[in-house]
Order: structure tokens, then sequence, then C-alpha cells
């Protein structure tokens, strides 16, 4: 086991440099630079934007330099955790993008718990009455909950929240508690301002959760040794969640890390939606800016996230099934 | 005895025999095509799905013509009118209620309500704003508008500019649409050539390939999307941010397909036929064209309609954040960007009411290709 993690562990460090590459790539194809959009920004305000000075500041940030120099620079500052400047903050990038990236990373794991402990229950129910009105209806919801984007919800969401029970449903707390003190009633408010948003994030990875454990189980339930744990004279609670369930778990699994992009996407939009501390909306705006080093952080970081995370839930499933491991 | 059974049993034998046979004389009659057709038209929600897809572009077709107004045409005077109900009057026919205009006296803000007194009465194939046809002449005819010219009718109220909602969706929609399509055939494109190529040859070419799949895929979607628009300059004409996008919608889509793909070419050349087809001297070309191709097209066809929702999703999202299409080009997602402001929301909520055409495509789209990769494989259970 610790082999096929260490193994994992390794490829992943050529990836890792051609991610990194990629994106230095991405953030440099704009045309100019930071201080090309803050000069168009000066010129548009009127005040004339002064040559030399501006020869300075390129100087001064290293923007003169040949392209594949600052890529090294870059690049070789992430072992010190130098990631960086970030000119618009005028603040290393590191500063900048720890607490973003803890809570979209919080918001993830977040909506990961609850697809699974909403998926699982409600899954084996839907198979275990095929075609039943309940079963039915699950199936029109699964439909319905693929098709909405999050983001979309995300603003019913705000527009139910806003204006029907006059609640506020942005940010992380409340405007009276931000700058209050913690409390219980801060931690409430926080959690309150979490789960909904996590809800909506969760909600087209639950019914495509719910969709394969149910057809998995319909497979599984059919099968000889399930007969045969019903022939011994288990009783059917037993067989389902001790028998059939155990191996009809395994193909959630191993979508789990196809679900991951769409719930490290589904973050960035949804708190830019949401006007969450995410890594969406301080992302979005160091796009525009060209505050590139900002900006390629943020995308290494949920490219990192999303590998991470990929390797976890093979982990998860060579550990669960250890067949896997050996293919 | 024995002599008189033999023939009995000759018989007997043969008449189940015959009826055996006769489904398998059925089944030879019948292609795969049909076979696929028949599975398709059995599934009730893939049916009404496709036929919703196809209503839809039918309708983004000739969306100039069912649409009472223009893209741009503004109402100076109507801005965020409420949606005025279709309502029918089997005397006079087809009218809407008009507004009415309230000056708030606090805010300053003027509303309009409806006014249920006052009628706007609708006439067929009206005369307005015209619109050129397939780029060769242009036509002012629209399938119906208020009958007083002039006056508005608007079934979806209007926007900030005092432009028709109804009108602007229905001619939105070739944006939506076809941006979905186009970056669907690229992703094709790219993708079946490199994954079966992948797959075919395999070793170093395979290496390559799977590499550059795997570095792509590193990235979670939008996030990467958001990087590409963000990097179009801000002075490129329409036309060129709409094939642009497109592309950078496909960056992500190929891989998938290639993935798909490669899989099924690596099963399919150790096949019999493959081998066949090389020892009567085939070359490489002829084989992935004539022999490979062909068996993986329905798995081809299968894998685009399921693409299709995540395309326009994903427009949609990034036109929302101002980073895919922009005025003066008129998408569902552009449309969505006058819901951003919350303020505007609460006042004016059916400026949302293009995100509900969205679900629907989407829907649609999910449903028909469910059906489709149901029936694709026609000799399955």
């Amino acid at each position: 086991m610790i082999a096929f993690i260490i193994r994992r562990l390794l490829a992943m460090i050529p990836t890792l440099f051609f991610v990194s590459i990629a994106t230095f790539v991405i953030i440099q194809l704009p045309p100019g630079d930071f201080l090309t959009s803050l000069q168009a920004l000066a010129a548009s305000s009127g005040s004339g934007a002064d040559k030399a000075a501006m020869d300075n500041l390129r100087h001064q940030y290293g923007l003169d330099q040949p392209k594949w120099v600052r890529y090294v620079k870059w690049v070789s500052g992430f072992p010190r955790g130098d990631f960086g400047y970030s000119f618009e903050w005028k603040r290393p990038v590191r500063e900048l993008i720890a607490d973003r990236l803890e809570l979209t990373i919080l918001l993830s794991l977040l909506s990961l718990v609850l697809m699974w402990v909403v998926a699982i229950p409600v899954g084996i129910y839907s198979a275990t009455h095929q075609y039943s009105g309940t079963d039915n209806l699950l199936t029109a919801l699964a439909f319905l909950g693929l098709s909405v984007p999050d983001f979309l919800l995300g603003l019913v969401y705000v527009f139910i929240g806003l204006f029907i029970f006059h609640a506020s449903v942005t940010g992380l707390f409340s405007p009276r508690l931000v700058d209050a003190s913690w409390s219980l009633g801060k931690v409430l408010d926080l959690s309150n301002h979490l789960f909904w948003p996590a809800l909506i994030l969760a909600l087209a990875g639950m019914t495509q959760l719910i969709r394969i454990l149910r057809g998995s189980m319909l497979e599984v339930v059919g099968q000889q040794f399930v007969r045969t744990a019903r022939a011994k004279g288990l009783s059917e609670q037993v067989v389902i969640h001790k028998h059939a369930v155990k191996v009809a778990i395994n193909p959630l699994v191993s979508v789990m890390g196809m679900q991951l992009p769409q719930l490290i996407s589904g973050a960035t939009i949804l708190g830019i939606v949401l006007s969450l501390p995410t890594t969406g909306p301080m992302f979005i705006r160091a796009l525009t800016s060209q505050d590139m080093y900002l900006a390629g952080t943020f995308l290494l970081f949920l490219a990192l996230m999303l590998m991470v995370g990929n390797l976890i839930a093979d982990v998860a499933l060579a550990w669960i099934d250890p067949r896997i491991r050996y293919q | 005895m024995s002599v008189f059974e033999k023939p009995a049993a000759a018989a007997a034998g043969g008449v189940p025999a015959v009826t055996a046979a006769a489904p398998a004389a059925g089944r030879i009659g019948v292609t795969r095509r049909q076979l696929i057709w028949r599975r398709f038209i059995r599934s009730r929600a893939a049916v009404i799905g496709g036929l919703v897809v196809v209503g839809f572009y039918v309708v983004a077709l000739f969306a100039n013509f069912l649409a009472p107004y223009g893209v741009d045409q503004r109402f100076i005077e109507y801005l965020y009118v409420p949606p005025q109900g279709l309502h029918l009057d089997v005397r006079t026919g087809l009218y809407v209620y008009g507004v009415q205009q309230t000056v708030n006296p606090e805010t300053l803000l003027t509303t309009f309500t409806i006014d249920r007194s006052r009628r706007v009465p609708l006439r067929f194939f009206v005369r307005g704003d015209s619109y050129p046809v397939l780029g060769l002449f242009t036509s002012d005819l629209h399938l119906f508008g208020a009958r007083v010219a002039g006056m508005g009718a608007f079934f979806l109220g209007t926007d900030r500019q005092g432009r028709d909602m109804l009108s602007r969706i229905l001619i939105g929609s070739q944006m939506s649409l076809t941006i979905g399509l186009v970056g669907v055939l690229l992703s094709l494109i790219i993708g079946s050539a490199l994954g079966v190529v992948s797959g075919y040859y395999g070793g170093r070419v395979d290496e390559v390939v799977q590499r550059l799949i795997e570095v792509i895929r590193s990235f979670p979607a939008i996030p990467l999307w958001m990087a590409l628009t963000a990097a179009l300059p801000q002075h490129w004409p329409p036309e060129r941010v709409y094939f642009a996008i497109t592309v950078i919608l496909s960056v992500i889509g190929w891989t998938w397909l290639a993935r798909q793909l490669r899989g099924k070419v690596l099963a399919l050349r150790e096949e019999e036929f493959v081998t066949a087809a090389r020892v009567m001297g085939a070359n490489d070309g002829r084989i992935i064209f004539k022999h490979l191709l062909p068996q993986v097209f329905g798995h081809i066809v299968v894998i685009a309609t399921l693409a299709m929702p995540g395309m326009i999703l994903a427009e949609t999202a990034l036109s929302f954040l101002n980073l895919g299409l922009r005025p003066p080009l008129t998408s569902w997602g552009v449309l969505l960007q006058e819901a951003q402001n919350l303020e505007s929301l609460r006042n004016y909520p059916w400026l949302l009411i293009p995100a509900g055409f969205i679900s629907m495509v989407v829907l649609a789209f999910n449903f028909f290709g469910d059906g489709l990769r149901d029936a694709a494989d026609p000799y399955s259970a």
C-alpha cells in the first residue's frame, strides 16, 4: 500500500512540472502586462503616465526580463514557499492566498461530505424500491439537479434568501457580526453561511452519486453471493447493508476523482456569485488586472488540489478494493 | 412404431427449428441502424428530449422572425417593464395588458405595473425591425407584434435599456446553441484524431498524447477557461471572440473523447478484421478510416451529445462572469450578466428568465444523450 502511494506521488512530480509550465504560459498570454493595464487605467482617468517611472517599475518588478528567466525565478521560489509578488495588492502572493485556499478546501470538503451523507441512503433506497413513486421522483430530480448549473442555483438562492426571507446570504458572516468577537452566535452564523453554498455545490454531484449507486446496487443485488446470503437466512437488513452495499460502493469511490474538478470549478464560480472569500473572487480580479503571479499561483494550487484529490480517491479505491492496486 | 416415430421426431425437431429461425430471420433483415433506432424510440424521455433539442434549434434558426423586436431595439420609455402575460379574447384575438408608469416618491425610481384596464392587441405578421436573412437580403417581417406601431408588448418584460427580453432570449439562443455545437465539433476533430492515432500506433506517440491529456486534465475546467478567456484582447471584433471561445471550450473537451476512443481502438486493433485488412495490404490510413472509425462512430456521436450540455453551461458561466462573449454579441450568458447586480435582481426578477431556458435545453440534451447512449449498443440487453 505504501509503495503504491509513493509510486503515485512520484508520478505526480513530472505532471506538476508540466502543469507549472502550462500555468506560466497561460498567464503570459494576455498582451501587455500589469503595468500596461495600470497605464491604460491611468490614461482613462486623465492622469498621464510617466514613461520613465513605468520603465523603472517594470525593471523593479522584473517585467523587463525574458520570459524563461521569469519562469525560473517564479518556480525556484516554490520550495521556500515564495510564490511571487502581487503587483496589485503590493504583498507577497503567499500571504494573500493562504486563507482563501483554506476556505475553498473547507467548502469543497464540506460539500463532498454532504454529497456522500445524502447520496448513500437515498441511492440504497432508490435501488431497493425500484420504480416506486419515490424512485421515479428521485430520478426526475436527479436529471434536474444535473441540468441547473450551480451558479444559477446560487443566484436563485440569493434571490430567495435576500428578498423572501430577508436573510444575509452573501459573504461569510451577517453584517452585524462581521466585526464581532467569536461567540456561539457567530459560529452558528458562519456555519449557516457555509452550509447552503456547500449544499448548492454538492447538488449536482449528489444526484450523480445517487444514480450511480442505484445502478450498481441493482446490479449487485442480482448476484449470487447476495442470493447465498439470503439463503443462509440473513435478514434483509444485513443482506443489503453488510453484503450488497460494500460491493456496490466501489464505483462511487472511483467517480469521486471525476467529481473533484466539478467541485473545484463550482466552488470558484459560486464564490464569485455569493462573494465568499474563496479563491473565486480574487482569482477573477487577478486575471482581469493581469496580476500574473497571483493568478498563476491560484491556478497552480487549484490544479494541485485536483491532483491531490485524485490521489486520495485512488488510494481510497485501492484500500477498499485491493484488486485495483496491482493493475 | 419406430418407423413412424422417426419422421414425427424429425418434424418435432424441425418445428422448433423453424420457429427459432423465424425471429432470427426477422433479425437478419434489420440493420444495426434500425436496431438502434428501435431502442431509442422506446425511451420516451429520450424522444421528448430529442424533440425539444430539435425544437430549440429550429427556433434559433428562425429567431429573428419569431422575435417580435430586434435584439438591440430599445424602447426608451419602457425601461424594466415586467412581463406582460399573453391573454386571449375570442372576439378580438390575442392581447397583453398595458402598463402603468409610477414614480416612487421616496426613491424617485420609475416602475411599471400591469394596468388591467388597458389592452394592447396583437397582430400576426407585422413589419418591424429589419434583420438579415442568410446574409442575402433583409426582411422586417415578424411573426407577431403589437398592432399599434410604437406600442410595446413584452411577454417576458424588458431590461435596463428597454429591450424586449423575449426577443433577446430568442435571438440569444443562436449564440448559446451554436457555440456548443462548434465547440463540440472542434473537440471531436481534435479528440478523434489524437485518440485514434494514440490508440492505433501506441508507443511514443501514445505516451506524448497521454501526457498532454494528463496535464490538461490536471486543471479544473472553469478556472482554466477563465484564465484562457481573460487573455482575449478587449479590442477583438465579436466574430473573433466567438471563435476564440469555441476554441477555448474545446481545449478541455477533446481530452475526454480522446481517452475514450483510445481505449476502444486499443481493443479493436487486436481484432481479426484489422489483421485481415492489413494482410490484404491496406495501409494505416485505410484501416483507420475504413475499418476503425466506422466501428467507433456511434460512440463518437454519443459522446458528442453528452458533451453539449457542458459546453452550453460553460459558455453561460463564462459570459456571466464577463469573461466570455460580450455585447454586442448576445447569448443567454450575456443576458444573465444583468442579473449579477443584487439590487436589480430584487426589483426586476424577470432578468433571471434566461436561466430557465438554459436549464431546459441542458435537461433536454441530458435526456437525449442518455437515451442515445443506451441505444447505441443495440446488442446489449
